[in-house]
């Protein structure tokens, strides 16, 4: 194993994870929620979008937030892996994957994990185990 | 009350990843390359998340309920199930492949401007079938 020290940001994704963290403590103590993005975004299409208007709002958030963070922060040059029909289906295994495990990055590794819940650290075991293989096997750059 | 809360976590959530580095699919992709030249950012983003709801939740849970609601919406479900570990191993498929899991596809909607929003398209596709299959398999 070697460690990249060139793009190794110790400090910077310390503190996204801090402001992740709070994001969700909010969404906890004034909404009674779990943060889970997965589960707010399949269930805003599939509930009633009325009394299901918090969702729609977070997501709105979410979608508006790397604006926000453009306006202190120099660029945000994201780097993509994948393209074409390989993206679409690896969009739609990230989609039907979260929805069957019942949670994904941050409900199970966030939330559920801060709440020690078993389930989470179970999903998030297999998730990372299952990435880090399919990352192995994949053809790419070293 | 509840919309305007949920807008500005919804936010904090956003720039928390872009200031993190989970939207840059490579980043992602170096975090998970444990065996190649590992990039371990990724943790400290978790870790940090991880920590500070620790700390809240000791707090939170003294509350019988949230402010804007009657009562805390928390998993019901317990146990370890099929669903649970099949669901969690695709998932990582798609992550491994794609270096974006749900809340970076959301924030990289109209960041990417040639790919974003038909990537997370496919990821509502998949959540709503996934979401829809779980309900046949598990009546509410």
């Amino acid at each position: 194993m070697t460690i990249d020290m060139e793009h190794f940001t110790p400090l910077a994704s310390l503190a996204g994870g801090v402001l992740i963290g709070i994001a969700a403590l909010i969404l906890m103590a004034m909404n009674g929620r779990v943060m889970g993005i997965s589960g707010i975004l399949g269930d805003a299409f599939l509930n009633n979008p009325i009394t299901g208007m918090w969702r729609w709002l977070f997501i709105i958030g979410t979608l508006v937030s790397p604006f926000v963070y453009l306006l202190w922060a120099e660029e945000l040059l994201p780097r993509p892996v994948a393209s074409g029909s390989t993206l679409l289906i690896g969009g739609f295994l990230v989609g039907l994957g979260s929805a069957i495990g019942s949670g994904c990055t941050s409900g199970h590794g966030i939330c559920g994990l801060a709440r020690f819940s078993l389930r989470s650290f179970v999903a998030v075991m297999v998730f990372m185990i299952s990435a880090v293989i399919t990352v192995y096997l994949m053809p790419h750059g070293a | 009350m509840a919309l305007i809360t949920a807008l500005i976590s919804g936010i904090i959530f956003g720039v928390g990843l872009a200031l993190g580095g989970m939207l840059d699919p490579s980043k992602v992709v170096g975090f998970l390359d444990i065996f190649g030249v590992w990039d371990p950012s990724l943790a400290f983003v978790m870790g940090g998340g991880v920590i500070v709801n620790v700390i809240g939740h000791q707090i939170i849970s003294r509350r019988s309920r949230p402010v804007c609601d009657n009562q805390f919406h928390l998993p019901a479900s317990k146990t370890i199930t099929m669903p649970l570990i099949i669901g969690s191993a695709l998932f990582g498929i798609g992550w491994g492949v794609t270096g974006l899991c749900p809340g970076p596809a959301v924030a990289s909607t109209f960041l990417n401007k040639e790919t974003g929003i038909s990537f997370i398209l496919a990821v509502i596709v998949g959540l709503v079938l996934g979401k829809t299959v779980l309900k046949q398999l598990r009546p509410a």
